[in-house]
């Protein structure tokens, strides 16, 4: 065992810290990826090998450069990798980065003789671009108010890290049917679209103090979009592996290969039915050596004692200051309202970081704004910063106080937009303009929406609203689970857009219907205003559109769309 | 074919018998799956080793599993991971101590991932370059998750020394 386990101190809030081990393996998992260049360059690689293997180590290729997809495990970084990210983006990209709806960061213009630089430098923080991308376990997601949610049960952070660790480089499941994406929560309030993932796990305490598992599996979104089934209610930490093992044993062993669009688990828990499946997830779980694969107290200690805890003040809520704050400046108080989450520490909150300005590109951020939250996340949020699949930014951890102090320089940055929740608050994919599957851009109609929008009154008065965008079926942009969904098709050659109503990701899960036949880009801005113009007029108080939705049913949104083009 | 076993090339000393040819009456011999009772039955008792396809069940060979030496699993293209749960599931459900093989398309980044679940030896194209193999077997000194090869733990969370 190596005496010099290197930790950094202090040791940073919120993430699992490396020591000399950890990266040990980063350094040998960087040799390999190198050597896998080089072989390709010789020739002892074909393009057709060395594909799975790039994109394992995030690395794309797009429609007009390279993609590096770096990992942000359940989204938390702190102050000093998000300078690499900075500086990644100024010194390799084109000035900015775009954060993904799996709480990556990821850069849409690198050249591939940059990369070994860039991994380089990813490792100097402890970060890399692994299992981003390709057939195996994804980089596992949680909610961006882990830890600190005042409705939050249990902070999901160390099984996320556990989850982490067990599925890198498995020996066995790196060469899957299809990509597995798994989330955690550790709050009933599902933040992380649970019910929409490969595997979607809600922690909760258990009886004897000890956390147990709701597991959901075999959901998912793209073209077949699904509601996940519950398997467990109440599976105990220490059979947490253990039964992953299991429900990865059988999908490795029996998901479709023949034909990539029905590859996914889901698949197979639908060509099984919910019984079938759990009947051979049980008969693996029974068999197997679970003692092999137990999850240990000391092995979950082991890894908390790597998490280090905000050393929290003792507060008040509602100081004065912030109170006063709030009565004298009303744009502030509006972004109170809606961009920050309640905190379960006394005189703290959690600040949401819109990355999405009116008529911006949703999810990007220029270097500046990223050292901007490098530094804001020292000042403010024991530096810590948090990636949402939102593609917004969060800073979890902010005494109230010091709230209006921070909502200043993030005005100063352009990052104080009062949208999170709202109609301009879109998800969208990167479209046409990146991706080479793509039917149509996502982009710009999302700059439309987010412009035609703009106007803080008229989102106030709209409220809730949930506006996702993918450029095609594949979904990478969540339509299916949003208010309103949008999905770029292809009408003869031309690009158009088809809209779905009634899609959530949460506890009510549900998929979006699709509302009628596709229209080109201005004319689905212009359905989007009469759909929000009938649920302004049509709703009842307290009324999300998604309520009235499903109140009124899809008939009547489909003709103030349809009958009025 | 070359066989690659602890990175090392080793003779081959099985006959491998394809679909419909004849099952010599001595020497260990190495048969389809549909054709092992047949194999098993030969006069001789000398070694049985048996080709599994991926889509079959391992648990099939539960009956026979301590007449055979060896079993065979079949990567159709090394994108298809099924192997690596095959050969898990023969050490882990069905014990076996005999040698799993890996045969057809392999890469060498694959091969100690082959290792840590249970394969003992890996058939190679004549061609390839050993120290590939070689390096990805010694290239990595640590990983975190139990294996077939119960690499000691550290002492910290899931991870394990592999050397
Ligand atoms: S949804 Fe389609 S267009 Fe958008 S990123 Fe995914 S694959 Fe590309």
């Amino acid at each position: 065992m190596p005496t010099d386990t290197a930790l950094q101190t202090p040791l940073a809030v919120g993430r699992y810290n490396y020591d000399s081990v950890d990266r040990t393996f980063l350094r040998e998992r960087i040799e390999e990826f190198s050597d896998q260049v080089a072989r390709r360059m010789s020739g002892a690689l074909t393009e057709e090998e060395f594909k799975p293997l790039r994109l394992m180590n995030g690395l794309y290729l797009q429609l007009h450069a390279y993609m590096l997809r770096i990992a942000v495990p359940y989204g938390t970084l702190d102050a000093r990798q998000v300078r690499v990210l900075a500086r990644i983006a100024r010194e390799y990209d084109r000035d900015y980065g775009h954060f993904t709806t799996r709480q990556n960061m990821q850069f849409n213009w690198i050249r591939l003789e940059d990369t070994p630089a860039i991994l380089a430098l990813l490792a100097e923080a402890d970060m890399h671009a692994l299992q981003t991308s390709g057939n195996c376990i994804r980089n596992i997601t949680s909610d961006e108010f882990a830890g600190a949610a005042a409705d939050e049960l249990l902070d999901p952070r160390v099984h996320a890290e556990i989850l982490r660790q067990w599925s890198t480089r498995h020996p066995e499941f790196t060469f899957l049917p299809r990509k597995f994406k798994i989330a955690i929560s550790g709050s009933p309030q599902d933040r992380v679209v649970a019910r929409f993932h490969d595997i979607g796990l809600i922690a909760k305490p258990g009886e004897h103090g000890r956390p147990v598992f709701e597991v959901w599996v075999g959901g998912g979104l793209g073209r077949t979009p699904i509601v996940g089934v519950r398997l467990r209610d109440d599976l105990p930490e220490e059979d947490l592996v253990a039964y992953l093992e299991a429900v990865l044993r059988v999908y490795n062993e029996y998901g479709r290969r023949d034909n990539i669009y029905k590859a996914r688990i889901k698949i197979l828990v639908q060509a099984l039915g919910a019984e079938g499946f759990l009947e051979k997830v049980n008969a693996e779980f029974a068999t197997m050596d679970r003692t092999k694969y137990r999850l240990e107290p000391e092995i979950v200690a082991g890894i908390r004692a790597r998490f280090a805890d905000p050393d929290f003040e003792t507060l008040e809520n509602d100081p004065p200051e912030f109170r006063q704050a709030r009565i004298s400046n009303p744009a502030f108080d509006e972004w109170v309202r809606t961009n920050t989450h309640p905190h379960r520490i006394p005189g703290y909150i959690s600040a949401v970081v819109s990355c999405k300005p009116a008529g911006g590109i949703p999810g990007d951020v220029t270097s500046d704004q990223i050292d901007t939250l490098a530094d804001l996340s020292e000042r403010y949020s024991f530096g810590e910063l948090r990636v949402s699949h939102f593609q917004n930014a969060v800073l979890a951890h902010v005494r109230q106080d010091k709230l209006h102090d921070l909502w200043t320089a993030l005005q100063q940055a352009d990052l104080a937009t009062a949208n999170a929740g709202f109609l301009t608050d879109i998800i969208a994919c990167p479209g046409l303009d990146y991706c080479a599957l793509a039917n149509a851009r996502s982009i710009p109609i999302a700059q439309k929406i987010s412009s035609r929008f703009a106007n803080p009154k008229l989102q106030q008065e709209i409220g809730e609203l949930r506006l996702n965008i993918s450029g095609c079926i594949n979904a990478c942009g969540h339509h299916h689970v949003a208010h309103i969904g949008i999905l770029g098709v292809d009408k003869r050659g031309e690009e158009a857009f088809q809209i779905t109503l009634g899609g959530s990701g949460e506890e009510d899960a549900s998929v979006g219907q699709i509302l009628g036949p596709a229209m080109s880009e201005d004319h689905t801005v212009d359905a989007v205003a009469r759909l929000v113009d009938l649920y302004l007029t049509r709703r009842e108080p307290e009324e999300r559109f998604l309520d009235t939705y499903r109140r009124l049913g899809t008939a009547v949104f489909k003709e103030v769309v349809y009958a009025a083009a | 074919m070359p066989l690659l076993e602890k990175g090392h090339v080793i003779a081959d000393r099985w006959q491998i018998v394809t679909d419909d040819a004849a099952i010599p009456e001595n020497g260990p011999v190495l048969v389809p799956a549909p054709r092992l009772s047949e194999a098993l039955g030969r006069a001789s008792k000398d070694e049985v080793g048996v080709i599994l396809t991926p889509d079959m069940e391992v648990a099939t060979l539960r009956p026979a599993i301590d007449r055979l030496s060896l079993i065979a699993l079949t990567f159709p293209v090394f994108r298809d991971g099924r192997g690596f749960s095959q050969a898990r599931a023969l050490r882990e459900h069905l014990h076996f101590k005999g040698d799993i093989r890996a045969t057809g398309h392999i890469l060498p980044d694959q091969y100690d991932m082959l290792l840590r679940c249970g394969v003992t030896t890996v058939s190679i194209a004549d061609d390839v370059d050993i120290t590939f193999w070689q390096k990805a077997m010694d290239r990595y000194t640590v990983a975190s998750q139990p294996s077939i090869l119960d690499e000691k733990s550290e002492g910290h969370g899931l991870r394990r020394f592999m050397k």
